[in-house]
């Protein structure tokens, strides 16, 4: 029988390009909180949240996809032409099918890159840098983009109080392609579906369709729980990350969590135990709750404010609804 | 391994300490959590963590809701151990 070829890629990656966009308009706490009967001073106390980003009500997820992307590509030094596979995580595109991804490629002018969206909300964009790595290690693809993108103003309930005033629309991406040094180290990835019911949408799309009386879904979350998963059961991931990168704590210099609520982040700072050298992303200040725009938006503003510089390794874990995750050390572009 | 009720007022009272920079002193059975000792809902998170790990016990996240004052909670940690 005659032997089939197979195809063997470069033998490292890294992220050649980055770029983002956030949602137009900056909202601060105080034009939430009438609804939710709360305080510009509570939301800062529970989530460290002064203002989020959303975006205009003509943009839409793959309009903020498109401008992060046309950066990302830009500073990779490549033509969009060269991309042939385009990964569009997010959890807030409003068609079940076509997916979003082939109409971003369209857009950018990667058609024909293969082009497929991931649902795996918060974790999204981690999920996408570890398969993009290993496409292109395996030699499935060559130059992999990667866009975690949300606008997840169109699924909040203004009365909300669990989750709706911490989100926020943005667009965050990358370019990942063969490197002549490791620049991304091994994913550490899982789920726990057990607690699927701690992040969702508060009724399926039969639901809307079977009851009139059911309200157009939006998404909840149960808070403290979600903190204490998040707290404590994220960073023995991390720590999980960092040794199958062969690294130390002491060698990252980016600490990039998903920026899901700044006492998480603390949190979560003290249970990997991470030197205080280490620069932690905390752009949920100001762009709040991006879900898998969020990592890349941190890290766009520690790269922009001089905490961290190109070549740095940086620790990043996402982790979110499902209940799912991913961690990996990369090197930043 | 089985603890005093004593024993686990004083265990708690370090984490609570600890979490909230309460002095431990102020965390005694009669106090609650919220309108005593002002702990929110994420800081009693952490603390409800830390005690698991510490007195080797499981609090369920639906139970914590009921751990109102500290004697609630203690009362919870030593029963659980037996």
């Amino acid at each position: 029988m005659t032997a089939l070829n197979v195809r063997r890629g470069p033998e490292f990656t890294r992220i050649l390009g980055l770029g983002v966009a956030r949602g137009e308009n900056a909202v601060p706490n105080d034009d939430l909180v009438g609804p939710i009967n709360s305080s510009d001073e509570w939301i800062r106390k529970m989530t460290g949240i002064a203002t989020r980003v959303r975006a205009d009500a003509g943009t839409s997820v793959i309009d903020l996809s498109e401008r992060a992307a046309r950066d990302a590509i830009a500073q990779a030094g490549i033509d969009a032409s060269e991309i042939d596979t385009v990964i569009l995580s997010t959890i807030s595109y409003p068609h079940i099918t076509p997916g979003g991804a082939p109409v971003l490629a369209e857009r950018l002018g990667a058609t024909p890159a293969a082009a497929f969206d991931i649902s795996a909300a918060c974790a999204g964009y981690c999920y996408g840098i570890g398969q993009a790595d290993a496409l292109v290690r395996s030699g499935a693809a060559r130059n992999v983009l990667v866009v975690g993108a949300e606008k997840l103003s169109d699924f909040v309930d203004p009365a909300d109080r669990s989750i709706s005033f911490l989100l926020g629309d943005a667009a965050g991406a990358v370019v990942i392609g063969a490197s002549e040094t490791p620049g991304i180290g091994p994913t550490i990835w899982g789920s726990d579906g057990g607690g699927a019911e701690l992040i969702r949408q508060t009724s399926s799309w039969l639901d809307v369709r079977d009851n009139r009386d059911v309200p157009f879904p939006t998404l909840v979350q149960e808070g403290p729980a979600v903190f204490k998963w998040a707290s404590f059961k994220m960073a023995p991931v991390a720590l999980q990350a960092i040794e199958a990168a062969g690294v130390t704590p002491d060698d990252i210099q980016a600490f990039i969590p998903h920026q899901a609520n700044i006492r998480i982040i603390d949190q979560m700072v003290k249970q990997i135990g991470l030197p205080d050298h280490v620069a932690i992303g905390r752009d949920i200040v100001d762009s709040g709750n991006t879900s898998a725009a969020s990592i890349p938006l941190a890290t766009e503003r520690l790269l922009r404010d001089g905490d961290a510089k190109s070549g740095d390794l940086a620790l990043q874990i996402g982790f979110g609804a499902g209940l799912v995750y991913a961690a990996q050390v990369v090197v930043l572009p | 391994m089985a603890m005093s009720k004593d024993e686990v007022l004083a265990g708690l009272a370090e984490i609570v300490s600890e979490e909230t920079d309460i002095d431990t002193a102020e965390v005694s059975l009669d106090k609650s959590f919220t309108d005593d000792l002002d702990i929110d809902s994420l800081s009693m998170m952490t603390i409800v963590t830390l005690a698991e790990e510490k007195f080797d016990v499981r609090i369920p996240d639906e139970k914590v809701k009921d751990l109102v004052t500290v004697d609630d909670a203690v009362s919870y940690i030593t029963d659980a151990q037996n």
